[in-house]
C-alpha cells in the first residue's frame, strides 16, 4: 500500500520533469533547425558572401545573399523606435515612480501596459493608414512604404516595456537615499534626476536593451509599413526591408519548401536568433548585477 | 545675508521650483502621449471600420468583392486554434510551473530549466514560427494544419503560462503545505487538494492573458503557413466537431490580407476586422481582471 503510493508519487514527480523539460526540448530544437538548415544554405552561399555582401536579391538572378542590407535595415528602424520609445518610457517611469499619487499611478500604468496588449498587425494597420498619409504632408520625399514610420509606431509600442522595467528599477531604489537628499535640501527635480535615476541605472539600462531586442524582433509592423528594399540604404524616408520582414514575405510566397530561396529564411533566422539572444543575455547580466547592489 | 544676497536666493529657490513644475508637466505629457496615440489608433479604426460591421460580415467567407466579404472563416479559425493552444499549453505549463516550484530536489535542473524559460521569453516570435515550420509542419507531417499552428502557439506562450503559473504557486503559504504535510498527506496529494486550488484563480488569469497573446500573434502562423484565403472552416462532421488536419486562417492574417491590398473598401473591411479582433481581446482581459479581482479578495489568509 505504502509502496505503490511511493510508486505513484515517483511516476507523477516524472511526468511534471517530463513537462518542465520540453521548454529544454524547444530551445534545443529552435537551434537545431536554425544550425542544420543554416548548414544546408552555407553550402551553396559562402558565409562571407552572406555576412558581408550588401545586395539582398536572392529571388532574382543573379542572386546575391548579402545580410547586411537586413541587418542595417533592422538597426535603423529599431534605432527610430528607441529614438521614440527611450525618452517616453523613461519619462513616463519617473512620472509614476516619483510623481504620480497612488490613486493616478493606479490608472496611468495598466492604461499604459494596453498599449503592449494590442497585436502588433494592428500597429502595421495604423502606421499604413493614418500615421504615413499624416506624414506625407509635411515629408514630400516619403515614401508610402517606409522605414521611419514603421520605426515611430513601433516605439510607441515599446514604451510600456521600457517604462515598466525602469519604474520597477527606480521603484527598487532605497527610500533613505532619497531622504538624505531631501535632507540636504535637494528638490524633488535634483532627487530624480541625480539620486534616483543613477541608483536605477543599470535597470534602465536592462529595460532599453530588452526593448532594442524586442523592436529588432518585431515583424508585422515592418512587414505591413515598411517595404522591400534589396541593397543597404540608409534613408528611412524609403523602403527598408528588415530581417523579420524579409523571412515573413518569403513564407507568403509560393517558392518551393525545397529551394534555395527558401532556405535563406531560416540563415536569416539564425542570425536573427543570435543578435535578440546576445541582447537578452546582456539585459539579464546587467539586471543581474543591479540586484546585487540592492540587496 | 545682506538683503540683496537674500533676494537672489529667493530668486534661485523660485526659479527651482518652476523648473521642478515644468518637469513634472512634460513627464505627465510623455505617459499621456502613448495613450493618446492609443485612442486616435481606436477612433481612427471604428470611425472607418464601423459600418462595414453587421450580421453579414460575421457570418460570411472573404470575398474579392467587400461587399460580400467577412470574417467567419477567420473567427472561427482563431477560436478554434486558441482552443486547441489551450488544450495543449494549459497542462503542461502548469506541470511545469508545479515541478519547478514544489520539486526543489534537482537544485541544477531546476536552475537550468528556469534560465531556459526566462530566455524563450525573449525568442521573436517568428523564429517559434520557423522551428513550427521545420518540426511540426515538415517532419511531424502535420502539413499547414491548424494543429500544426496550435502546437507552434503552445511553445510560443508556454514560457509566459509556466512563469504566471508559478508566481501563483509561489503565493501560497508554506503554512498551508506544512499542516498537509504533518496531517500524513503526500506531497502530490497536498498539492492537488490545497497548493492547487488556492493557486487556480491567479494560474488562470495568467493562462488567460496568454491565450490573449496567442489570439493577436501573426507572424508565426505566416511563417507556418496560415492561407489568407479560407472558404471553409475547420469543422468535422463528428465530436469534437474541429478537423484539426484542416487548412486554416486566423483573425491577424485575415487583417493583414485586407491591409495589404490598396483598395480603401478592403482597408476598411480590415479595420473593421480590428474592431471584432480587439473586441475579443477586451473580453479575455476582463475576464482575466475579474479572476484576479477575486483572487485577491479572497487572499486575506
Amino acid at each position: 500500500m505504502v509502496d505503490a503510493r511511493r510508486v505513484y508519487e515517483r511516476l507523477i514527480a516524472a511526468a511534471l520533469l517530463v513537462c518542465a523539460g520540453i521548454s529544454i526540448l524547444t530551445t534545443a530544437g529552435i537551434i537545431g533547425v536554425l544550425i542544420f538548415e543554416t548548414i544546408e544554405f552555407l553550402r551553396e552561399v559562402p558565409l562571407s558572401g552572406f555576412m558581408l555582401g550588401t545586395v539582398w536579391t536572392p529571388l532574382f538572378e543573379p542572386a546575391q545573399f548579402g545580410v547586411l542590407a537586413l541587418v542595417v535595415s533592422t538597426v535603423v528602424i529599431s534605432l527610430f523606435a528607441m529614438l521614440v520609445s527611450l525618452p517616453l518610457g523613461l519619462l513616463a517611469a519617473i512620472y509614476l515612480s516619483e510623481y504620480a499619487s497612488p490613486k493616478t499611478r493606479g490608472i496611468l500604468k495598466p492604461a499604459l501596459e494596453i498599449l503592449a496588449g494590442v497585436p502588433t498587425v494592428v500597429y502595421g494597420y495604423f502606421a499604413l493608414t493614418f500615421v504615413t498619409p499624416l506624414l506625407r504632408e509635411f515629408l514630400a520625399d516619403m515614401r508610402v512604404f517606409n522605414g521611419l514610420t514603421a520605426g515611430l509606431v513601433m516605439g510607441i509600442m515599446i514604451i510600456p516595456m521600457v517604462s515598466s522595467l525602469s519604474e520597477d528599477a527606480m521603484n527598487a531604489v532605497p527610500q533613505s537615499l532619497r531622504q538624505a537628499a531631501y535632507g540636504l535640501g535637494s528638490t524633488k527635480l535634483q532627487v530624480t534626476l541625480r539620486v534616483v535615476l543613477p541608483a536605477a541605472l543599470s535597470g534602465i539600462v536592462a529595460a532599453v536593451v530588452l526593448a532594442m531586442s524586442r523592436a529588432i524582433g518585431e515583424t508585422m509592423i515592418v512587414a505591413i509599413a515598411a517595404g522591400q528594399s534589396t541593397t543597404v540604404q540608409l534613408n528611412p524616408l524609403y523602403p527598408m526591408e528588415t530581417m523579420t520582414a524579409y523571412i515573413a514575405r518569403v513564407s507568403l510566397g509560393d517558392n518551393p519548401q525545397t529551394s534555395l530561396e527558401f532556405k535563406t529564411i531560416f540563415a536569416v533566422g539564425m542570425l536573427l536568433f543570435l543578435i535578440t539572444f546576445g541582447l537578452n543575455l546582456v539585459s539579464q547580466r546587467v539586471l543581474a548585477k543591479y540586484r546585487e547592489v540592492h540587496q | 545675508m545682506n538683503e540683496v544676497e537674500l533676494f537672489a536666493a529667493q530668486r534661485r529657490v523660485e526659479q527651482r521650483k518652476r523648473t521642478g513644475e515644468i518637469f513634472e508637466w512634460l513627464a505627465l505629457t510623455a505617459t499621456i502621449i502613448g495613450l493618446f496615440f492609443l485612442g486616435l489608433l481606436i477612433a481612427d479604426t471604428w470611425i472607418r471600420g464601423a459600418g462595414w460591421l453587421d450580421w453579414q460580415f460575421l457570418t460570411s467567407y472573404p470575398s474579392r468583392h467587400p461587399e460580400n466579404a467577412g470574417i467567419l472563416a477567420a473567427l472561427v479559425g482563431s477560436v478554434v486554434l486558441v482552443t486547441l493552444t489551450a488544450i495543449i499549453a494549459f497542462p503542461i505549463g502548469v506541470a511545469a510551473a508545479i515541478y519547478l516550484e514544489e520539486y526543489p530536489a534537482q537544485g541544477w535542473v531546476t536552475r537550468l530549466i528556469q534560465t531556459n524559460i526566462a530566455n524563450l521569453a525573449g525568442v521573436p516570435s517568428i523564429v517559434y514560427g520557423l522551428l513550427g515550420l521545420a518540426i511540426f509542419v515538415r517532419s511531424f507531417g502535420l502539413g499547414r494544419s491548424i494543429l500544426a499552428g496550435a502546437l507552434t502557439m503552445s511553445l510560443l506562450i508556454l514560457p509566459i503560462i509556466i512563469i504566471s503559473a508559478q508566481e501563483s504557486i509561489r503565493a501560497v503559504p508554506s503554512s498551508i503545505r506544512q499542516a498537509s504535510l504533518a496531517l500524513g498527506a503526500t506531497r502530490w496529494q497536498t498539492i492537488w487538494n490545497h497548493v492547487l486550488p488556492m493557486a487556480l484563480p491567479g494560474i488562470l488569469t495568467g493562462t488567460i492573458l496568454a491565450l490573449s497573446r496567442a489570439l493577436g500573434e501573426t507572424a508565426p502562423l505566416i511563417t507556418i503557413g496560415a492561407l489568407t484565403f479560407i472558404a471553409f472552416l475547420p469543422v468535422g462532421p463528428t465530436w469534437p466537431f474541429v478537423d484539426a488536419q484542416s487548412a486554416f486562417t486566423v483573425l491577424p492574417i485575415q487583417i493583414f490580407n485586407w491591409t495589404s491590398r490598396p483598395q480603401a473598401e478592403f482597408r476598411d473591411l480590415a479595420a473593421a476586422g480590428i474592431i471584432v479582433l480587439l473586441a475579443i481581446l477586451l473580453g479575455m482581459n476582463s475576464i482575466a481582471i475579474l479572476l484576479r479581482n477575486r483572487l485577491s479578495k479572497r487572499a486575506a489568509y
